[in-house]
């Protein structure tokens, strides 16, 4: 496996990059949380290209004002466009219509292209605007802010836990591996190869489930009786009301422009 | 006098580790820094299980605070007055924030969240960890999780403490740093340990665990 795939796979250092204040971090979580979902609503149900063109402009927006690490974010935004380019590449030959062009006899519908560049369009402007508002928050936070808006306990809950030993798992993920490498063990296309990852993640699994039980006897130990108990210093601000106008606004201007009807 | 904590004839045994516990006998009485030694594998883990209930003996009587312990709910009780520090300090440490971690324990008390609070960032501030509630659990070094995890045992006011392995891959500053702590405290304490020099500093006897009893030392 290449080093950085590997590392992706296990590694979440998102949350620890320090970066400096911005106007993004200003305002509450649970507006940011709030907004991006109206965002991705508004945007996704579109059946016209220019609202998705301006939700684009607008996810650029709030990713210059979240002031985003531009070498990060277009990782992870190019790593998404490998989904969407195989999908603009499909979608021409897939859906009836106007034929464009023809290739090795399959027809290429205008209507699939529209389409394929819609999606596209659409994709990017939610993850954009994902990365910008909730991409920001650390990940506690995240589980903070989605607990106050009245998520499931269980849910947030889980989220918390993930984020809490997905560290823990990629550090035993991390020694056992290096333990590998010291055994001289290089990855090739093998039975050995093959059964070595399976033995490594065969192990991680055992390990993480007798974790998880000492972390149930430990929180027993502490009289856990169902409830975790979660502390915050939120605080509603005037301008978080304010982003919520903007973006039902935005809602609004949408709905009004017929940009839902066919 | 009585014995805080008593394990009294307890047997236990694994299915594939066989027994590890066969009839042992361990007190502890107030004002005591107990040390429990032994080889690994010994059962000093599952004795300190027993005690509070986390695992049942196939045989002998948990005695704990003034009567016998027989059910889980006898146990809920023995938890909240025996504070058990468990040998890896992640798996103690499951909340977002160490003010939540610290809290955990006196919220389950049913203290109110204002008291819980209060009560924890006393805690912290006795082991000198004062600024720590905002941190994040999982970003603190070794000897600061420990800590922490002391602290969370110790805002539920426990009148016993057991320690497993507390000393386990700390440096040495943080390790003078928990002699001195562990000695402030007024509790009773079982300690399990390999380092003789920590356990110098710290008990007022000795024990040792081998063939499934508990020996004198």
């Amino acid at each position: 496996m290449p080093q950085f795939l590997e590392h992706s796979m296990t590694s979440w250092r998102g949350q620890e990059v320090e970066h400096q204040l911005s106007i993004v971090d200003q305002f509450d979580p649970r507006a940011r949380i709030i907004t991006a979902m109206i965002f991705a609503i508004v945007v996704v149900f579109s059946k016209t290209l220019w609202l998705p063109f301006v939700g684009l402009l607008l996810a650029f927006t709030f990713a210059l004002s979240a002031s985003l690490h531009i070498k990060r974010t277009l990782r992870r935004v190019i790593a998404m466009d490998m989904f969407v380019l195989l999908m603009i590449i499909m979608l021409p030959f897939t859906m009836d219509g106007t034929p464009l062009f023809h290739l090795f006899g399959f027809a290429a519908s205008q209507e699939g292209f529209i389409h394929a560049i819609g999606i596209a369009l659409k994709a990017n402007a939610v993850v954009l605007a994902l990365l910008a508002l909730v991409g920001t928050l650390e990940a506690s936070v995240l589980g903070h802010a989605l607990a106050r808006l009245q998520v499931p306990e269980k849910l947030v809950h889980l989220l918390l836990f993930t984020v809490r030993y997905l560290d823990v798992i990629s550090r035993e993920y991390k020694s056992m591996r290096k333990a590998m490498k010291a055994r001289a063990f290089v990855a090739r296309n093998n039975l050995h190869t093959w059964r070595s990852f399976g033995y490594l993640i065969g192990m991680l699994l055992v390990r993480s489930l007798e974790r998880s039980e000492r972390i149930f006897a430990a929180m027993k130990c502490r009289g856990y009786c169902g409830k975790l108990y979660l502390f915050d210093t939120m605080s509603w601000q005037r301008r978080d009301t304010c982003l919520i106008l903007i973006i039902v606004l935005f809602a609004l201007f949408a709905i009004a422009s017929g940009a839902y009807l066919r | 006098m009585t014995a805080l904590i008593r394990a009294e004839q307890v047997s236990y045994s694994y299915p594939q580790r066989g027994m590890v516990l066969d009839h042992a006998d361990l007190s502890l009485y107030a004002g005591e820094k107990v040390s429990l030694e032994g080889s690994n594998g010994a059962g000093k883990t599952t004795l300190l299980n027993l005690l509070v209930g986390l695992n049942k003996p196939k045989g002998g009587r948990i005695l704990a605070f003034g009567r016998e312990r027989l059910v889980e709910a006898d146990f809920v009780e023995v938890r909240s007055k025996a504070g058990f520090l468990f040998q890896d300090p992640d798996d103690q440490l499951f909340c977002p924030t160490v003010l939540e971690d610290v809290a955990f324990g006196p919220m389950n008390q049913g203290k109110t969240p204002e008291q819980a609070k209060a009560i924890s960032l006393e805690a912290l501030d006795r082991l000198g960890l004062t600024g720590f509630d905002e941190r994040v659990t999982h970003q603190l070094s070794g000897g600061e999780k420990r800590l922490v995890t002391l602290a969370s045992v110790l805002a539920m006011k426990p009148e016993v403490l057991l320690l497993d392995e507390p000393s386990n891959a700390l440096d040495k500053e943080a390790r003078i740093r928990l002699i001195e702590v562990l000695q402030s405290l007024p509790q009773a304490m079982i300690i399990i340990s390999h380092e003789p020099s920590f356990l110098d500093a710290l008990v007022t006897r000795r024990t040792r665990l081998e063939g499934g009893k508990v020996l004198d030392v």
